[in-house]
C-alpha cells in the first residue's frame, strides 16, 4: 500500500510528510518528524500526554489520523517557546517545581496554554476540570494547578 | 577527618527552591524519555502475550512468522538460558533471577494473562503485529486462581509444582501456592490481651493497584557482532538492569553498557526488567538495533502491580488508650512468583507504635497474576490500612481523639517497636503534634462529612552509590550520578554540591551517567537517593576541597595543614603560613593544569544511617449518601524530612504520594473476569485520580535531623503513600457510620455500607 | 486500510456502500477501536470535508447540528445551550477537553454504547437525526430508533448520519442530564438519566420525558417515570414516584463499572435529581 502524502503547518512551518493510513498524528509527529515532545501514555485519549492543538482546538494526537492533518495547522510543545524565550507557563512550571518526572509536562503545558487563550481568568475548579484529561501520577496536581492559576494572574497583570 | 559525616546545620543554599537543572528540557519537550530515542536501521520489537491466566505451553511454532517479509528475528523461551534458582541480583529487593527470567519470557507455563510467550523484531510496527498473529502456540489451559485467599486453600490450582511452603515446621510434603510463612513478633500476646480492657478484631482486604507511571516501559537495544551491547531504557536502576540482562543472556557486565533515559515515573515499577532482555535477544539475533515499547494495556497486563491482600488484625488496648497487644495475619499475593512484600508491610504497619506484645503472621502467596513489582513503600500501605483502621476503631470506642491515641503509643527517640532497632532521633511525635495544631483541624464538618487520621512509616534505605564531582577549568562543576532522577534529585545534588563548594547553585550541573562512567550504583528506590547519593555528593565535594587545599599549599609551598577552606576560598591558616591572598574556587580551578592536573572528587560508599520517616495524614471528605460517591474536601500530609534539601520536591513527594494513596483507597483496582483475564487494562477503567477529583494537598515539612546524614536528610519518597488508604477509610467509616474494611471504597461498596448501616 | 476524505455526500455514501468501511467524524471511538484491533476496516471515510458536516444551522426554529460538529464547537454555541442546556451538558460530559475538541454527538449516537452520555438527553429533547444513503436518499429518524443494541445501529449499508436536529423547545421547557461516575471526569457513565419537562401556566408539569442510560442495552425511555411527573408541581411525592419508576425500569448488568443493584438504585436517584434541575430550568423560562 502506498503512503499518503500530507502537507500541514506544524508550529508555523509548512511541513510535508508521508504516512500510512492507519498512522496517528502522534506517530507521524514522533516517528516521521522527530517531534518527540508529545508522548504516548495510553494511545486511547485517556492521559493527555500527547496533547496538541489542531486548527485551534486542543486534541489528543493519538486520536487523530495523520492523514487528517492535510491542510491543517498543528501546534506542539516544541513550538511553545518563542526562540529561547520560554512561554510564561513554562517559566512558572519551572519556578514552582510543577513537575517531577516531567513526562506529562508537555501535555499539561499545551493544554494549559489552550485554556488561558480561551479563558484568561479561570477559577481553580475551571483549571482542574479543563486539565482533567491530563494525567499526572507524580505531583498530585497541586503545584500544576497553582502554576496555571499564577500564570493566568501574571498574564492578566502584564 | 571523617569526610562523610561532618555535620552542617547552617545552610546557604540547601532549603531554597531554585529551578532544576533539567527543567528547561522538560518544559520544552526536548528531554528524551525511553521511547524517544531512534537509531538508524532500527527494528520494531513486539511481544506475544498469553491470552490465558494459566496454561501449559505445549509448543511454539514461529516458522510462519519468520517467513513473513520484514520480520528479522523471532525469540521464544529457546533463546534464553534456563537459570538456576540460586542466582540472585540485589536490587531494591533481592531478585531471584530464575523468576525474573521466567517472567520476562515464559518457559513451560504461562502463569498469567499477559505473560510474554514470544517476541518479534520487524521493519515496522504493522509487520510486527501481523507476525505475532502468525505465531502458533499450543496451550493446554489449566485451572487458574486469582484471589489470595482462594490460592491458599487446599485443592487450589497450584502454580509451581516445586513450591513447598518455607518456614513451616514440619516442612510440608505437598506443593502449595504459599511460598513462605514468616512469623515476626515480640513479647507475650496472650498476656497483652489479658491486660486489655477492649479488644478489636477485624478482617480487611485490598485490591491490587498499579504504579500507574504515565510513561510505558520502553527501550532500544543494540548488540554488535562482537558481543558488545548498548541498551537505552527508562529505568530506576540502569546498573541492576545491566546485572539482570547480563545474567539472563549470559553476558559479561563489561560488555553491556546501559544508559538510563529520562524516566517518566516509576514508583518502584521500573526497578526490574521486562522488555530489556528481550530487546537485547532480538537485536543479537537480527544484528540490528531494536526498539520496544509497551502499550498501556501491556503495562497493566505485563508489568508489575502491587499485591492484593487479605488481612486480619486483633488489637487490645487499655481504657486509657495504651495498646497492649496486637496479633495479625497478613496474606499478600505477589503475582505468579514468590516475593510479595508481606513482611515489609507487616512490620511497617506496627512500626510507629510501642506495643510490647506483637505477633505478625506473614504469608507470601502466588496467584495467576502478573509478578508483583515494588510500588512505593512496598507492602506498607495495606498493612497500615488494617492497623490504622483498628486504631481508629479503638479511638472511637474509647472516645479518644485519634491523634491523641497515637500520641499515647507513639515511638520516640530511644524507644523501639516490632520493627526492631532502637530509634534514634525521629519525628513521629512532632508530626502528630503538627497535624493536631494545623488550622485544618478547626474546619467545621457538615452532615455526611468526616475527618480521618492515619500515620505511616517507612524505614528508608541507604545502599551503594558512586558519585563523581568534576571541576571544570572555568570553575563550573559537573556532578555525575548513577541514580536515575525520577523526581528532581539532580536539583538536590546540585544544591548539596554548591553548599559544600561554596559556589553559586547555577555553577553546578548534574547528569545521570551511563553504566560505563561510574562504579556500581544501587537502584533509585527505597527513598535512598537524596540520602545516599546526597551523602556521596557531599563526600566527593569535600574531596574536591581537600584537593584544592593541597593545590594551594603546593603553590604557596606550605604544608597542607597550614591552609584552611573558608567562605569558598583557600586561605593561610594563620600568620605562620605566610601572607598569601586567598585563592577562590574559580582561581584554583583555572590553576589546575599547573598545580597537578584535573580536579575531581569521587565517593564510592555503601550508605548506612538512612533515618526512618514518619508521616501523619488527615483527610476531610464528604460522602453522597444516595450514591456513595466520595469528595475529598481537604487533605493534609505532615511528614518528617529530616532536612528538606529542595522543599518544592519534598512537598511534591508528599502531595504525589498522598494522591496515589487516595486513588488506591477510592477507585483503583485490578478487576478480573471469571476467565482470569484482566478487565480494565487501561486508564479509562483503571481510574487514577484526575485533577478535578482533588483539592490542594496541604503539606507540613517536619525537620528532625537524621544523624546518619551530614545535613540531616531522611528519604521522603515512600512514606507519603502509607497513610492515605487508612486516612480515607477512617474518614469514610466515620461519615457512613460503618467500618470500611475493603479497598477500594468505590461508590457501590460505600452505598452498600450505607444501606447496611441504616 | 485506506483513508479517504470525500468532498460530497454522494461520494461518501458510495464509498460506504462498497462495504468494509467505517465513518470517521471525531474519531474518538474509532481510533481506539482501530488501535486495539477491535475493528479492521478496509477503508476509513473522513466526513469532515463534506460541506455542512461541521456547521450548526438554524432550521425551522430549531438547530441542525452537522454530524462532525465537535463537542467543543457545540458547547460554544449560545443558541443551542440556551434552548437545550441538558443536551449540551450531556455532550460536554463526554471525555476530556481534548476529547471535546473532536467528539461528536452523531458519533456518540452511532457508536451505540449503552452508556453514551448524549443519547438519553437527545431522546428527552425529541431530537431527530437525518440519515443519507446511496443514490441521494435521505430519511429523518428519531434518535431513539438509531441504536438497536450495544455497538449496533439501524443504519443500513452506505448510510450515514448527516445531522442531528434539535427542535425549538416549547415555552417553559427545561432539560437536564446527570450521570454517575466514580471520578469527576474521564469515566464512562455507570448510570445516567435525562429528563425534560414542560410546565403549564400554573407551574405544573404538562409533559415530561425521562430517559435512562447505562442501565440497559440501549438508552431506555421510562414513560412511567414521565407519568409520575405529569400533573404535579414536581413535589417530593412525584419525585419519589419518578425515582421508583426509574429504578423499576432499569435493566442493568453487573460489570467492571458497577453492579446491577447499584445501577438500579442510582438510576432512580439521578432521575430525581435531573427532574429537579429540569424543573428549575423550566420554571426560569415560564
Amino acid at each position: 500500500m502506498s503512503l499518503i502524502h500530507v502537507t500541514a503547518e506544524v508550529n508555523g512551518d509548512r511541513t510535508e510528510f508521508l504516512c500510512d493510513a492507519e498512522e496517528t498524528l502522534l506517530d507521524a509527529l514522533r516517528d516521521r518528524l522527530g517531534l518527540t515532545g508529545a508522548k504516548e501514555g495510553c494511545a486511547s485519549g485517556d492521559c493527555g500526554a500527547c496533547s496538541v492543538v489542531l486548527d485551534g482546538r486542543l486534541v489528543c494526537a493519538c486520536l487523530v489520523l495523520a492523514a487528517e492533518a492535510e491542510g491543517r495547522a498543528v501546534e506542539t510543545i516544541e513550538g511553545m517557546a518563542d526562540g529561547d524565550g520560554l512561554h510564561p507557563l513554562q517559566r512558572k512550571f519551572l519556578e514552582l517545581g510543577a513537575l517531577q518526572c516531567g513526562v506529562c509536562t508537555p501535555g499539561f503545558l499545551v493544554a494549559a496554554k489552550a485554556l488561558l487563550e480561551e479563558n484568561p481568568e479561570p477559577s481553580e475548579s475551571e483549571v482542574r476540570y479543563w486539565l482533567a484529561g491530563n494525567l499526572c501520577r507524580c505531583t498530585g496536581y497541586d503545584k500544576i494547578i497553582r502554576a496555571v492559576m499564577e500564570t493566568a494572574a501574571d498574564m492578566r497583570g502584564a | 577527618m571523617d569526610l562523610e559525616l561532618t555535620r552542617r546545620t547552617v545552610f546557604d543554599k540547601v532549603g531554597t527552591r531554585p529551578v532544576r537543572p533539567d527543567g528547561t528540557d522538560k518544559v520544552t519537550g526536548r528531554a528524551l524519555y525511553g521511547a524517544d530515542l531512534t537509531r538508524p536501521d532500527m527494528l520494531v520489537g513486539r511481544v506475544l502475550r498469553s491470552p490465558h491466566a494459566h496454561a501449559r505451553i505445549l509448543s511454539i511454532d514461529v516458522s510462519k512468522a519468520e517467513a513473513l517479509e520484514g520480520v528479522k528475528a523471532v525469540v521464544t523461551r529457546d533463546d534464553f538460558p534456563d537459570l538456576s534458582a540460586e542466582q540472585t541480583v540485589k536490587g531494591e529487593d533481592e531478585e531471584n533471577l530464575r523468576d525474573v527470567s521466567r517472567n520476562v519470557m515464559a518457559r513451560d507455563k504461562a502463569l498469567y494473562e499477559g505473560h510474554a510467550i514470544a517476541a518479534v523484531a520487524a521493519t515496522s510496527a504493522p509487520v510486527a503485529r501481523r507476525a505475532l498473529a502468525l505465531i502458533d502456540v499450543a496451550f493446554e489451559v489449566l485451572p487458574h486462581v486469582i484471589d489470595v485467599d482462594e490460592a491458599m486453600k487446599p485443592g487450589a490450582p497450584v502454580l509451581h509444582e516445586d513450591m513447598f511452603t518455607a518456614g513451616l515446621d514440619p516442612a510440608p510434603t505437598e506443593p502449595s501456592n504459599v511460598a513462605e510463612y514468616l512469623k515476626i513478633g515480640m513479647g507475650d500476646v496472650d498476656a497483652g490481651f489479658a491486660e486489655a480492657d477492649i479488644v478489636v478484631e477485624r478482617d480487611f482486604r485490598t485490591e491490587a493497584a498499579h504504579q500507574g507511571y504515565i510513561e510505558p516501559h520502553a527501550c532500544v537495544a543494540s548488540v554488535s557482532s562482537d558481543g558488545l551491547a548498548e541498551l537505552w531504557c527508562c529505568t530506576q536502576g540502569h546498573y541492576s538492569v545491566r546485572s539482570m540482562c547480563a545474567a539472563i543472556l549470559g553476558m559479561d557486565l563489561s560488555s553491556l553498557r546501559v544508559t538510563s533515559s529520562e524516566i517518566g515515573g516509576g514508583f518502584g515499577g521500573k526497578t526490574t526488567v521486562f522488555l530489556e532482555p528481550v530487546a537485547l535477544a532480538l537485536s543479537r539475533k537480527s544484528g540490528r538495533p531494536v526498539k520496544m515499547t509497551m502499550s498501556r494495556s501491556e503495562v497493566f497486563r505485563g508489568s508489575g502491580p502491587t499485591s492484593s491482600t487479605s488481612m486480619s488484625v486483633r488489637m487490645g488496648a487499655t481504657r486509657d488508650g495504651r495498646i497492649t497487644a496486637c496479633e495479625a495475619s497478613f496474606r499478600y499475593q505477589g503475582g505468579a512468583f514468590a516475593g510479595s512484600p508481606v513482611s515489609y508491610g507487616a512490620v511497617c504497619g506496627m512500626a510507629p507504635y510501642e506495643c510490647p506484645n506483637v505477633v505478625l503472621h506473614c504469608y507470601d502467596v502466588v496467584v495467576n497474576r502478573p509478578k508483583a513489582a515494588a510500588y512505593r513503600a512496598p507492602g506498607a500501605p495495606m498493612a497500615a490500612f488494617a492497623i490504622e483502621s483498628v486504631l481508629d476503631e479503638i479511638a472511637g470506642r474509647l472516645d479518644l481523639d485519634p491523634i491523641e491515641l497515637r500520641l499515647r503509643n507513639a515511638v520516640r527517640e530511644g524507644g523501639s517497636s516490632v520493627y526492631g532497632p532502637t530509634f534514634g532521633p525521629i519525628g513521629f511525635v512532632e508530626c502528630l503534634e503538627a497535624a493536631r495544631s494545623h488550622p485544618g483541624q478547626a474546619a467545621k464538618l457538615a452532615a455526611h462529612q468526616a475527618r480521618g487520621v492515619a500515620a505511616g512509616f517507612w524505614p528508608n534505605y541507604g545502599g551503594q552509590t558512586s558519585v563523581s564531582v568534576n571541576v571544570n577549568p572555568d570553575g563550573t562543576v559537573l556532578v555525575s550520578l548513577g541514580t536515575p532522577d525520577i523526581g528532581g534529585s539532580r536539583a538536590s545534588m546540585c544544591l548539596m554540591a554548591a553548599e559544600e563548594l561554596g559556589i553559586a547553585y547555577g555553577r553546578v550541573k548534574a547528569v545521570i551517567a551511563d553504566t560505563s562512567a561510574l562504579a556500581h550504583n544501587d537502584t533509585t528506590g527505597g527513598s535512598r537517593v537524596t540520602h545516599s547519593a546526597g551523602l556521596a555528593t557531599i563526600e566527593a565535594s569535600r574531596r574536591v576541597i581537600e584537593t584544592m587545599k593541597e593545590r594551594a599549599a603546593r603553590l604557596w609551598d606550605v604544608d597542607v595543614e597550614a591552609v584552611v577552606w573558608e567562605d569558598g576560598a583557600v586561605r593561610p591558616s594563620g600568620a605562620n603560613a605566610g601572607g598569601h591572598e586567598p585563592l577562590g574556587f574559580d582561581e584554583l580551578a583555572a590553576l589546575a593544569p599547573s598545580t597537578g592536573g584535573p580536579i575531581a572528587g569521587h565517593a564510592e560508599i555503601n550508605a548506612e544511617g538512612a533515618g526512618a520517616s514518619f508521616a501523619v495524614h488527615v483527610a476531610d471528605l464528604e460522602v453522597d449518601p444516595e450514591t456513595g460517591r466520595v469528595t475529598i474536601l481537604r487533605y493534609l500530609a505532615v511528614q518528617d524530612a529530616g532536612k528538606a534539601i529542595h522543599p518544592d520536591y519534598v512537598e511534591g513527594q508528599y502531595q504525589g504520594g498522598a494522591v496515589q494513596g487516595i486513588g488506591w483507597a477510592l477507585n483503583e483496582e485490578y478487576i478480573y473476569g471469571e476467565d482470569g483475564v484482566l478487565q480494565n487494562p487501561g486508564f479509562l477503567d483503571y481510574r487514577i485520580p484526575v485533577a478535578s477529583d482533588l483539592p490542594m494537598i496541604d503539606t507540613v515539612i517536619v525537620e528532625v535531623p537524621n544523624p546518619g546524614h551530614p545535613y540531616g536528610v531522611r528519604g521522603v519518597g515512600e512514606t507519603p503513600i502509607v497513610p492515605p488508604l487508612a486516612a480515607v477509610a477512617n474518614a469514610v467509616s466515620r461519615a457512613v457510620g460503618r467500618r470500611m474494611t475493603d479497598i477500594p471504597m468505590s461508590p457501590p461498596r460505600i452505598l452498600e455500607a450505607i444501606d447496611g448501616a441504616s | 486500510m485506506r483513508y479517504e476524505a470525500p468532498r460530497t455526500l454522494e461520494e461518501a455514501t458510495a464509498m460506504l456502500a462498497a462495504g468494509g468501511a467505517r465513518v470517521l467524524a471525531g474519531g474518538t471511538d474509532l481510533l481506539v477501536q482501530l488501535r486495539s484491533g477491535m475493528v479492521e476496516p478496509d477503508l476509513v471515510v473522513d466526513i469532515k470535508r463534506i460541506p455542512g458536516m461541521t456547521e450548526i444551522a438554524v432550521d425551522d426554529g430549531g438547530w441542525r447540528i452537522g454530524a462532525a460538529v465537535s463537542a467543543a464547537a457545540l458547547a460554544g454555541h449560545g443558541g443551542v445551550r440556551r434552548a437545550w442546556p441538558g443536551v449540551v451538558e450531556s455532550v460536554e460530559l463526554i471525555g476530556s477537553t481534548q476529547i471535546q475538541g473532536r467528539a461528536t454527538m452523531a458519533g456518540n449516537l452511532c457508536n451505540a454504547s449503552p452508556a453514551a452520555d448524549s443519547v438519553p438527553a437527545m431522546i428527552a429533547a425529541g431530537a431527530v437525526v437525518r440519515i443519507a444513503g446511496p443514490g441521494g436518499t435521505v430519511r429523518d429518524v428519531p434518535v431513539e430508533e438509531v441504536a438497536t443494541a450495544p455497538g449496533r445501529t439501524s443504519l443500513t449499508a452506505g448510510e450515514l448520519v448527516v445531522s442531528v436536529f434539535l427542535p425549538p423547545p416549547e415555552a417553559a421547557t427545561g432539560d437536564a442530564y446527570l450521570r454517575l461516575i466514580p471520578r469527576t471526569e474521564m469515566d464512562i457513565a455507570v448510570a445516567g438519566a435525562a429528563v425534560s419537562v414542560v410546565l403549564d401556566g400554573n407551574g405544573r408539569c404538562a409533559r415530561a420525558r425521562v430517559v435512562l442510560g447505562a442501565v440497559g442495552p440501549r438508552a431506555l425511555a421510562v414513560p412511567r417515570g414521565a407519568d409520575a411527573l405529569v400533573g404535579t408541581a414536581l413535589d417530593d411525592t412525584a419525585l419519589a414516584a419518578l425515582a421508583a419508576a426509574a429504578s423499576a425500569a432499569a435493566r442493568p448488568i453487573d460489570d467492571k463499572r458497577g453492579t446491577a443493584a447499584y445501577r438500579t438504585k442510582v438510576a432512580g436517584v439521578l432521575a430525581r435529581r435531573a427532574a429537579v434541575l429540569a424543573g428549575r430550568r423550566a420554571g426560569e423560562r415560564s
